[in-house]
């Protein structure tokens, strides 16, 4: 069992990496991955969101709106599954607005220091995407939570390793047409080549 | 007078070609990859969105005098997210070998900042015609580049358009071979980036790296 999570585990990291194949949480990356420090302040607060909001929304698909799933409130014929983006949005928020509460009181300099990134995450599609994702894939609450942290670690290490390239690039001489989009979209091109080299990896 | 003034007309063709949203604003980029495999599903993705933009930059411009501008990011996303709903039934209901095809990425035009950045910058300060204009002119624009770039990775992946051969068998006889590559992410995030430095090189346009 231990050996299924962790292959879980490094195929949401290395295989399917949430922003190289999936192409989720793109905005962000594009804007944030200029520094190295913010990078990694945006990437924590990443991981930790999408760590929390899995399997929150795992347990709120799977109690309230999946088929069948108020049958233990009395009403085992109702389908509310259309309502699962705008519950899923809404629980994001809160929960964003809930860590930021959290930190706030227990951690002043973690907060300090993710400050302006946090309500940027609400909309960060990585998060809305890995719920969705889990909801199609039927996920159990374990998978979930593990899919949930491994995608965050994966995006985590996308911007880091990102914004360490495009540190150095400031060095380089780029035509000056493709500064700025072109370039980084090319060389994002080019780590998701190298991260398909973890493709077929399988514990 | 002509039925659209000069000034709409600018409103709708400002997106398509210079002020394009995912070229140059830098806005949508998630989603304008992810269905570009084909260049139907890319079709279908672009309808849903100009559908779901211009009614919602409709809707939010018609109720901007009535939102109270504290609140006003959640309002903007409850619009969004069931005119979103709204969509992804009625593909289900009539479309549902593309709703299975475009999966999660239908959903996440929730997330995708073009619909929310042109609620918050133009449906909040102008009136519902000139937002409809805008948000049907920026979907557009997103479109646009949705097809070029699943035309490229479509033609160079399969060596097929819209599911048509274009390219003759005599050439695969004559060994030339479908890219592989570009059927992979990475051909996406490539094909994108050469079309953004075309499209600054024709738009004359710098950024500060």
């Amino acid at each position: 069992m231990l050996e299924y999570y962790l292959s879980l585990l490094t195929k949401a990291i290395f295989v399917e990496n949430i922003l190289l194949v999936y192409f989720l949480g793109m905005c962000s990356f594009l804007a944030i991955s200029k520094r190295v420090d913010t990078s990694i302040g945006l990437g924590f607060a990443v991981i930790f969101v999408l760590t929390i909001t899995a399997p929150a929304n795992w347990a709120i698909h799977h109690f309230f709106l999946k088929k069948g799933a108020l049958a233990w409130a009395g009403y085992p014929d109702i389908d509310l599954s259309f309502l699962n983006y705008i519950v899923f949005i809404a629980v994001i928020a809160a929960m964003v607005q809930l860590v930021e509460m959290i930190l706030d009181r227990f951690s002043p300099t973690l907060y300090y220091n993710l400050g302006i990134f946090l309500p940027l995450i609400a909309v960060n599609c990585a998060i809305l995407g890995g719920s969705l994702f889990l909801v199609e894939r039927e996920y159990t609450l374990m998978e979930s939570t593990i899919f949930g942290f491994g995608s965050g670690l994966g995006w985590f290490l996308a911007i880091v390793s990102m914004a360490s390239i495009r540190y150095r690039l400031r060095y380089s001489n780029v035509p000056s047409k493709l500064r700025g989009l072109g370039i980084t979209m090319l060389l994002t091109g080019l780590i998701s080549m190298a991260f398909m080299a973890f493709s077929g990896i399988d514990l | 007078m002509s039925i659209i003034s000069k000034k709409s007309k600018q409103i709708i063709a400002d997106p398509l070609m210079g002020n394009n949203p995912i070229t140059l604003q830098v806005l949508g980029i998630c989603s304008a990859l992810a269905v570009t495999l084909k260049v139907d599903t890319a079709l279908v993705m672009t309808l849903t969105v100009v559908c779901v933009l211009s009614i919602s930059n409709t809707l939010i411009s018609l109720l901007r005098n009535l939102i109270p501008s504290k609140v006003r990011i959640v309002v903007q996303l409850s619009i969004i997210a069931s005119l979103v709903i709204l969509a992804d039934e009625i593909l289900q209901a009539y479309m549902y070998e593309f709703s299975k095809q475009l999966t999660v990425f239908v959903g996440l035009i929730i997330t995708n900042c073009i619909i929310m950045g042109r609620a918050e910058a133009f449906a909040m300060q102008n009136p519902p015609g000139k937002a409809f204009l805008d948000g049907f002119g920026n979907a557009m624009g997103y479109g646009i580049i949705l097809i070029v770039v699943s035309l490229f990775r479509e033609l160079l992946g399969n060596g097929t358009v819209y599911g048509f051969q274009i390219i003759p068998e005599f050439f695969y006889s004559m060994g030339y071979e479908n890219n592989g590559l570009m059927v992979l992410s990475p051909g996406a995030f490539i094909i994108l980036g050469l079309i953004v430095w075309v499209h600054r090189i024709f738009a004359n346009i710098e950024e500060e790296a």
